[in-house]
């Protein structure tokens, strides 16, 4: 290479430098910097950090059961929100999809929630599940059901059930969103020639839509996954994770031990092993969704 | 002398590099160098150089307008600024103090939000400075810590032999006093029948006064049991008024185990609140703010909260007719000890070229016009004890009790915080009558070993 080439190759690095930089110092640095933590024992004021090798990492897998029960909740509410939530997603996107009166606001409608703060969202359905004063258990009452009323949020068998509907509720929109998208990248054509032909609307669904939607499920599936294993804010602004650990996730684990119990390092390695989790699960996911897809 | 030669001839062909790269790209100098003129634009430690403006960390949203106004009285008086920059909520605030001590950028007054391991951390990284020498100070007869009651000093000072190796000595100025305790709504009580001017005072005379309420449909205790520090804020009081205080500390110690009759006792006292359906629905995991809209709502007749309620209850509903009580009784052998002590207290950043400044503003914020000033205006209870007599009944009634007060940060010994979680969660556990006194006795005990063996 000559001095020419290196200098034109040089100047479009010194362009991209900036960014670079703003990557490395906001992104590459503190995801480094959370591994290097994860074999400390710290507590986030002293500058003194102690090395305690994998000592962290062998508490956590063998010896922290709320930890891997936390872990269990989540992957409860992830599964609902991969069936039920996706589910409902589809079904109102196949809707809006269709030539129907007012699509727009129903778009529009369905995209609201997922614009919420999850604080607020917390707040109003806090008010919503009420054992005394809330209007499920009004509504309830109203239909002759009040034996069913309780309060929601503060019952072991219902609580984590509660923070599930209501991150449903608000992360729906978003696979509407994308799914309706889906949709409405499929060719028209398509569905003429199956309705010329005499298909149902189940087969068109199973022969077309379906097939063809793949590369947008899993899109979904992974989002759906990333984002409710990391719920936070709703369990926050509801429960806090109680009663007793019966809503308590990975993230609420690592605030507390994080800052409750000032173990930084710990809470790195409990970082660390979560993201080893999701990564692992989402790879499976995508292996499989490719090996659907060759089917 | 060849490095040298290299380094000239790198240098040479990097101007030369630049020039043509200039040509190419006309531009690009100018690029870079806003660039890096924008990007550390904000490092420079330019506050430092302002020896005259004061800067006050703080995370108390409902105080804040009358610092300011303190900090504009101060700048009049003394001629020197003072800027309080508030950050909300108390988690986010602690979080920053945090970061802030780990680039050097903390402040020159600061609050440390947390358990006294936390405080000592911060004063064993040289963060905060040592006040005694000041406090000892005599001026005009009185030191400046005779000021202040004896408790609110004595949660920021570090006794000799303290566990965490830090200096004995006082590391922070108390601004205000906080008890913990329980409150009673009188208009409810005359509701059901009973004499608003007779509250409870032992365990049983509670129970019996919650069911005639409850045959009224009135519904009893509720407090923000969903930040479990309440909850172990309650189980605590019990706990030394049933075994003292010297047989917690030897649980804390790890001499006498949880799965011990009295410690169970203790935890029964939960369930007997579930099984008389006490608590108000809900309470388990309600946070502090709803449990004091259900209170001021007159939803609930009692409520177990801090002084800082009064303020609270002010302005949710101003005719609340309500007192303060100390926790029921369980047993008059050992005293009823509630948590309290200083509620907010300020540190001085000991690397701070205002150092000096920072303690002189402290001394007149607690000087007895600024206490009542302050006092009268956030409804909290003073550190200065001069100040109380011009302060509302009900806040009195909070003071009143001062000489009962204890607090995790003042306890010769403290509990580890796994053993704690799963003590308060084990209660939670109990409240929703899904665990018994007994299985949450073993599993706390269980965490304490292992912690134990930690220790080894």
């Amino acid at each position: 290479m000559n001095l020419q080439k290196i200098r034109l190759v040089a100047g479009n690095y010194v362009f991209i430098l900036p960014a670079l930089l703003l990557f490395a110092t906001f992104s590459l640095y503190p995801f480094f910097k959370v591994f290097q933590l994860s074999v400390m024992d710290w507590d986030g004021i002293s500058p003194k950090m102690v090395y305690v090798g994998f000592e962290n990492f062998k508490d956590l897998l063998f010896d922290n059961s709320v930890f891997w029960l936390s872990m269990r909740n989540a992957a409860f509410v992830t599964f609902l929100a991969l069936t039920v939530q996706n589910s409902l997603a589809l079904f109102l996107a196949w809707c809006c999809d269709r030539e129907i009166r007012g699509g727009n606001v129903y778009r529009v409608i369905f995209y609201l929630p997922p614009v919420l703060s999850g604080i607020v969202v917390g707040l109003i359905w806090n008010w919503i599940y009420d054992g005394h004063y809330g209007l499920l258990n009004h509504f309830l009452h109203f239909i002759g059901l009040g034996d069913l009323s309780r309060a929601w949020l503060s019952e072991g068998r219902t609580a984590l059930i509660a923070v599930s509907v209501i991150h449903m509720w608000k992360g729906f929109g978003w696979g509407f969103v994308i799914l309706l998208a889906g949709l409405q990248s499929i060719p028209r054509e398509l569905y003429e020639a199956a309705r010329v032909d005499g298909a149902s609307g189940w087969v068109v669904f199973k022969n077309i839509t379906a097939p063809l939607m793949i590369p947008v499920f899993i899109l979904v599936s992974i989002l759906t996954i990333l984002g409710t294993m990391q719920i936070f804010d709703i369990i926050i602004a509801t429960t806090g994770g109680g009663p007793g650990y019966h809503t308590e996730v990975p993230i609420t684990r690592i605030v507390t031990t994080m800052i409750g119990s000032s173990r930084f390092g710990y809470a790195c390695a409990m970082g660390v092993v979560f993201g080893l989790v999701l990564l692992a699960v989402s790879m499976i996911q995508i292996r499989v969704s490719k090996a659907m897809r060759q089917v | 002398m060849i490095d040298n030669i290299q380094n000239i001839c790198y240098a040479f062909r990097l101007m030369t590099f630049k020039k043509n790269l200039s040509e190419l790209r006309p531009n690009l100098s100018i690029f870079i160098i806003s660039f890096i003129l924008f990007a550390f634009a904000g490092c420079g430690p330019s506050r430092d150089k302002d020896l005259n403006t004061l800067t006050v960390w703080h995370w108390m949203s409902d105080r804040e307008a009358a610092f300011q106004e303190l900090a504009e009285q101060f700048e009049e008086e003394q001629g020197v600024k003072v800027r309080f920059d508030l950050y909300a909520p108390s988690e986010a605030y602690a979080q920053r103090v945090k970061a802030s001590a780990q680039t050097n950028t903390l402040p020159d007054i600061f609050g440390i939000l947390g358990e006294k391991r936390d405080f000592a951390s911060f004063i064993l990284s040289g963060y905060v400075a040592g006040l005694t020498a000041y406090l000892n100070e005599k001026d005009g007869g009185l030191s400046w810590k005779e000021r202040f009651f004896e408790k609110a000093v004595q949660v920021n000072e570090f006794l000799p032999g303290n566990e965490y190796g830090v200096e004995p000595g006082i590391y922070a100025v108390p601004l205000d006093i906080t008890t913990i305790q329980m409150l009673y709504n009188k208009k409810l009580y005359e509701k059901a029948g009973l004499d608003p001017n007779r509250p409870p005072d032992s365990w049983e005379e509670f129970l019996s006064h919650a069911r005639a309420l409850r045959a009224k449909g009135i519904p009893g205790l509720v407090s923000g049991f969903g930040e479990i520090w309440m909850i172990e804020a309650l189980a605590s009081n019990w706990a030394m008024n049933l075994m003292g205080e010297e047989k917690v500390f030897k649980t804390y110690e790890g001499k006498v185990p949880y799965t011990d009759s009295d410690w169970v006792k203790v935890l029964s006292l939960f369930k007997q609140m579930a099984d008389e359906k006490i608590l108000v629905e809900g309470a388990v995991t309600m946070v502090n703010k709803t449990a004091e809209q259900t209170f001021a709502n007159e939803r609930a007749a009692y409520a177990f909260n801090g002084s800082w309620s009064v303020n609270v209850y002010r302005g949710m509903n101003p005719q609340l007719d309500y007192a303060v009580i100390l926790p029921p009784k369980i047993t008059h052998i050992y005293p009823m000890k509630i948590w309290g002590g200083a509620g907010t207290s300020f540190m001085v950043n000991d690397r701070s070229p205002r150092r000096e400044n920072a303690i002189r503003f402290l001394k007149w914020l607690t000087e007895d016009k600024q206490q009542v000033f302050f006092a009268g205006r956030t409804q909290n209870l003073p550190a200065n004890k001069n100040c109380l007599s011009d302060i509302p009944l009900v806040l009195a009634q909070f003071a009143d009790d001062m000489d009962n007060t204890t607090h995790p940060n003042v306890y010769p010994v403290r509990e580890n915080a796994a053993v704690t979680e799963a003590f308060d969660k084990g209660i939670q556990s109990i409240l929703i009558g899904e665990k018994t006194p007994e299985a949450v006795a073993r599993e706390v005990q269980k965490v304490k070993e292992k912690e134990l063996r930690k220790k080894q």
